[in-house]
């Protein structure tokens, strides 16, 4: 338990320190993650099912275990 | 003592057939039978020793509802041990004995392996029919759900109540990292105004914290007792409260977590202090609807916790087990400890930014996505748009799947789920179950979880029982199998 404490208030100051530090590749990361998803929307635009009303209107299903 | 965690997960998919006549039992049975024909020959499941009424507090049903066992229905064997067959209107793949949690991971991928061939199968069988699609999910937005049950190997000797009253902490809290996400609420269990996106998928359907039920007032603790091997030693903990995880960290930790918390009430180590929420289906429910993880709920002893306090409580609890009795149960090549490192690593990312597991965790990766698509195309809570990317993310074709779309961490490959398709566990019964019908597919008339049946063309059929789940491995039966020229050669040498 108290080991498990002690990391915990150790990991943010840790976090801090990094950011300080790495601060233009932190944002560089950032970047480069928000552009991956501005691709993956688009894939998700292309393969989203067209007609999305009908589609969830039609998708029932009889109850299981 | 604690005994090993052999383990497995029984899922019901849900299938949808765009265009059809809506009936989903008949769809199902296309699947499984296009399956059984075209890549596995048919065996018979034998539902002799079936008992799901038998209730693990040690009665018998009386004035309730009985599970219906449906004979008629497409139902079949595969060589990989696992079972193949139509469920409550669902196809369902209940995984071989596996004898770890990366094992039950890996033959839990190899179920939508065989879900999607089986779509392939159908299409090749019937190719005027209209294409059934297979969704790994639990719930159609509506108010109906279908399963993703667990089951762990318990010593008979603990009594049941002791682990019931364990594991409903675990259970209520465990979805912080197991759950799969849903846009909005279906259920009176919820304000279904104000719930815009949930953790869990199955969290609102429960009613009970106790009971035999599982497709009405399901229970948190599910007290159905089918040992599937013998009753005097071994239970076999049925779980029905998880969700069906894409995520493969997600099901790592889902089994992991829970199996080995099980151990630890065989082995009546516990928490420092009871961790048993007060009002546990109510505590479930909020912990679902509660993204920010920060909102405390009570205990039975008054005091106060929050899902992931719960969850660090029963972490430091494992750790200390660990330290003190190892965690062989989990089987051997360290898994236990991956698992626990697993556990820690995602409990902090959660208390940190639970959006950093995106990769990791189900639930994370659609919320991601949904709150991107609400910010591109500007959707207000309650656009179908949404509601139909929550349903496809679960889409099993790899044209449609949203899941395998988003890069998310592996921790089995695609060759080795390939592989395991076909192939048993080495290291459990589901070895012999499996190699027998890849043997000698006409020969095995029927099969059960716990024995075989050998029609030798001769009078009466042979029954093999297999009533250790750790027995019938590759280390006890391939040097017998590999010897035996015919399965009438088996028979006679295991007799002898």
């Amino acid at each position: 338990m108290a080991e498990r404490e002690l990391k915990r208030k150790s990991a943010p100051a840790r976090t801090e320190t990094e950011v300080i530090e790495e601060a233009p590749a932190a944002s560089e990361r950032g970047e480069k993650i928000k552009a991956e998803l501005d691709d993956l929307m688009d894939e998700i635009d292309e393969v989203l099912e067209d007609n999305a009303e009908e589609f969830v209107r039609n998708y029932v299903q009889k109850g299981g275990q | 003592m604690a005994i090993p965690k052999v383990c497995g997960i029984e899922t019901e998919y849900g299938i949808h057939v765009p265009g059809g006549d809506g009936n989903p039992i008949a769809a199902s049975s296309v699947l499984v039978n296009a399956y059984a024909t075209e890549a596995e020959r048919r065996t018979d499941w034998d539902f002799e020793d079936e008992t799901p009424a038998n209730d693990a507090r040690g009665f018998t049903r009386v004035g309730s509802l009985a599970p219906v066992v449906e004979t008629h229905l497409a139902n079949t064997v595969l060589t990989n041990g696992a079972r193949y067959y139509v469920d409550h209107a669902h196809p369902e793949y209940s995984s071989p004995e596996c004898a770890d949690p990366l094992s039950c991971v890996l033959y839990d991928k190899a179920g939508e392996e065989v879900l999607r061939r089986s779509m392939r199968a159908a299409a090749h069988v019937y190719p005027n029919a209209p294409g059934a699609v297979v969704y790994k999910n639990n719930s159609d937005g509506k108010g109906n759900s279908y399963g993703c049950h667990e089951n762990y190997l318990m010593d008979r000797a603990v009594p049941f109540a002791k682990v019931a009253a364990a594991i409903v902490p675990h259970f209520v809290t465990r979805q912080i990292f197991t759950g799969a996400g849903k846009v909005g609420a279906e259920t009176a269990a919820l304000d279904r105004s104000a719930v815009t996106f949930q953790i869990s998928q199955r969290a609102e359907f429960f009613e009970e914290v106790i009971g035999l039920e599982t497709t009405l007032k399901r229970p948190i603790v599910n007290t159905r007792d089918e040992p599937h091997a013998d009753p005097r030693r071994f239970r076999r903990l049925h779980v029905i409260v998880g969700d069906a995880n894409l995520a493969e960290v997600a099901t790592f930790l889902k089994v992991g977590t829970t199996a080995i918390v099980l151990a630890m009430v065989e082995d009546d180590v516990s928490p420092p202090r009871d961790l048993t929420p007060a009002d546990p289906v109510r505590s479930l429910h909020q912990v679902s609807t509660d993204l920010t993880l920060a909102r405390p709920f009570m205990l039975s002893d008054g005091s106060t916790a929050t899902a992931l306090a719960v969850q660090w409580e029963l972490y430091t609890a494992a750790r200390k087990y660990a330290d003190h009795y190892g965690l062989e149960v989990l089987g051997n090549d360290g898994v236990g400890e991956q698992v626990l490192q697993r556990w820690e690593a995602v409990l902090h990312g959660l208390e940190q930014d639970p959006s950093t597991l995106f990769r990791q965790l189900d639930w994370v990766a659609k919320h991601r996505i949904v709150e991107a698509y609400r910010e591109r195309h500007g959707c207000e809570w309650g656009d179908s748009r949404l509601a139909a990317l929550d349903l496809q993310y679960h889409d099993l074709r790899p044209s449609r799947s949203l899941h395998a779309r988003l890069g998310m961490e592996r921790l089995v490959d695609d060759e080795a789920i390939a592989s395991a398709v076909t192939t048993p566990p080495a290291d459990t019964r589901a070895w012999f179950r499996g190699q027998c019908l890849a043997r000698w597919p006409e020969a095995v008339v029927t099969a059960n979880w716990d024995s075989l049946v050998f029609d030798l063309g001769t009078d009466p059929l042979r029954r093999v029982p297999m009533m250790d789940p750790l027995r019938g491995t590759a280390a006890h039966t391939a040097a017998l199998l590999e010897a035996s020229s015919s399965p009438a050669q088996l028979l006679e040498r295991l007799s002898a």
